[in-house]
């Protein structure tokens, strides 16, 4: 059993000047004061990676910045799944009794501290160096490889998909924290430039600063009680050429995996946090999870249901694709967000109700995956 | 751009190496076919795998067009189609190819350069 005590979000966007080290104290002060919490109760620490500080040591490097002595400390590594992969491992090891309050934190100056293009070459990097880097794929094109076959075998339109980049957006001007604020409609997606067919400029994340945090807890710490009732997670392949079929990625086995632990059905879940590096990964994930019949997700979004005040609200922050996305910092903004629903502090996109939620993260190319399911006691 | 060689050596080369050859791996014990080269089977665990040259045909499986790239010299290719196809001895790889590919298209596999090195490129069957 554990408990998410405390959360802590920055801004995402721009942070001129602030190295990754500044985001992630920034967002760690902010959940330690949430918990009600102590630097010297932190007694674990896991930390992600930054493409911009690459360290052997990072967790180290970071517990002696930020002024923790933990018991137990490391950084992980499952690309984009390694938000939820530190908060599952959090739950896991305070479950096991290894330690009562573990510090989850990331952060990242992707943007400002490197090139647009030095990103997206660091990113296509999760290619296989021999077989595929020299072909001079990029994150889109692996993504757009797999839209094209999906959208085949279930007879989607990229206007469907646009539907999730106008969802998103549409939530991410309720934030003030989200990287974009300005309205889009369907037409502006289909119009905006094309990165890697049939992917376009506005299906696809932007690059952000920003950092994220938490902390798992094996008791309450405040009057607030959002517990981790299960996790789980699915490694299918590596390499998107060495995928066995595009259709399934091992979404399904992870949540199931989850399920099993935590005993939730999937109708019971009230709130949804679903990855979405792209319009595609949002709508394959919905699919294959089971939240929506397969080439059915867009119909739900055109009818409302995955809005602030539909049936099953989804990522009411903007998600990667409009809060924007730091790395490992990114799908911990869904956990944030998420958190901020169960203990009804999300102000103007406050849903009716977010007591049982479901999470669910990738890494790769749909390569890694971890499920969560998170209960209000 | 560098080639980084990840795999155990074999005495055939293939466009990795700068040959017009697309090679794959099967294993003896339990049939299983590959394509990223190892010293064993990765779905029995036999070693020993038989390497040998595919055929060059097979059928587009997934398809886009890259039309924005993250280096100078795939940049000067823009835009460019990277397809997986599914090959006719039973593994799948990626290659290069014509920007006017479907899936489902049967394609038989060329050479071109692409950033300074040889890299596979298919074509629509004739």
């Amino acid at each position: 059993m554990s408990f998410i005590t405390g959360v802590g979000l920055t801004p995402f966007g721009r942070h001129e000047g602030r190295s990754t080290i500044d985001l992630m104290s920034t967002a760690a002060e902010s959940a330690l004061s949430d918990a009600e919490l102590k630097r010297k109760d932190i007694d674990g620490l896991l930390c992600g990676y930054s493409t911009t500080m690459p360290h052997l040591m990072l967790a180290t490097v970071f517990a002696e910045h930020f002024g923790v002595q933990p018991a137990y400390a490391h950084a992980i590594q499952v690309g984009g799944a390694t938000g939820l992969a530190m908060v599952m491992l959090a739950h896991e090891l305070v479950d096991a009794g290894v330690a009562n309050n573990i510090l989850v934190v990331a952060g990242e100056n992707r943007l400002t501290g490197q090139s647009r293009d030095s990103a997206m070459q660091a990113l296509a990097q999760v290619g296989h160096p021999q077989f595929e880097v020299p072909l001079g794929p990029t994150i889109p094109a692996y993504y757009g490889l797999i839209a094209s076959r999906y959208m085949h075998e279930y007879g989607l339109r990229p206007e469907d998909l646009a539907e999730f980049a106008v969802l998103m957006r549409k939530h991410a001007i309720a934030h003030p924290g989200a990287q974009f604020h300005d309205p889009i409609t369907v037409e502006d997606v289909m119009a905006s430039r094309e990165i890697s067919t049939p992917l376009k400029l506005l299906d696809c994340c932007p690059v952000s600063d920003g950092g994220a945090a938490l902390v798992v807890s094996r008791d309450p710490t405040n009057a607030r009680r959002v517990k981790i009732t299960g996790c789980g997670q699915a490694h299918m392949h590596q390499h998107v050429s060495a995928a066995r079929t595009l259709t399934e990625f091992g979404a399904a086995a992870a949540v199931e995996r989850a399920r099993a632990r935590s005993g939730t059905a999937i109708s019971d879940v009230k709130y949804a946090a679903i990855y979405d590096s792209f319009t595609i990964t949002l709508t394959i994930l919905l699919e294959e999870i089971g939240l929506a019949g397969r080439g059915e997700s867009a119909s739900r979004v055109r009818n409302g249901d995955f809005g602030i005040g539909g049936a099953l609200p989804l990522n009411t922050h903007g998600g990667l694709l409009s809060y924007g996305h730091c790395g490992c910092g990114g799908a911990m903004a869904h956990v944030v967000e998420t958190h901020l629903q169960m203990t009804e502090r999300a102000g103007p996109r406050q849903v009716r109700d977010a007591s049982v939620a479901l999470l669910h993260g990738d890494g790769g190319v749909m390569s890694s995956h971890v499920s969560m399911f998170l209960e209000r006691m | 751009m560098t080639k980084a060689a990840i795999s155990e050596a074999t005495s055939i080369a293939d466009w990795t190496e700068g040959a017009e050859a697309v090679l794959y791996q099967s294993c003896g014990a339990c049939r299983h076919v590959w394509y990223f080269r190892r010293g064993f089977c990765p779905s029995c665990g036999a070693e020993n795998p038989q390497t040998k040259q595919a055929s060059g045909k097979g059928e587009v499986y997934a398809t886009t067009i890259v039309r924005r790239a993250a280096t100078p010299e795939a940049k000067a290719h823009v835009p460019y189609a990277i397809v997986l196809v599914d090959m006719e001895e039973g593994f799948r790889m990626m290659a290069h190819g014509d920007n006017d590919l479907g899936i489902g298209d049967e394609v038989v596999m060329q050479f071109k350069l692409f950033a300074g090195a040889l890299a596979p490129y298919v074509v629509k069957k004739t």
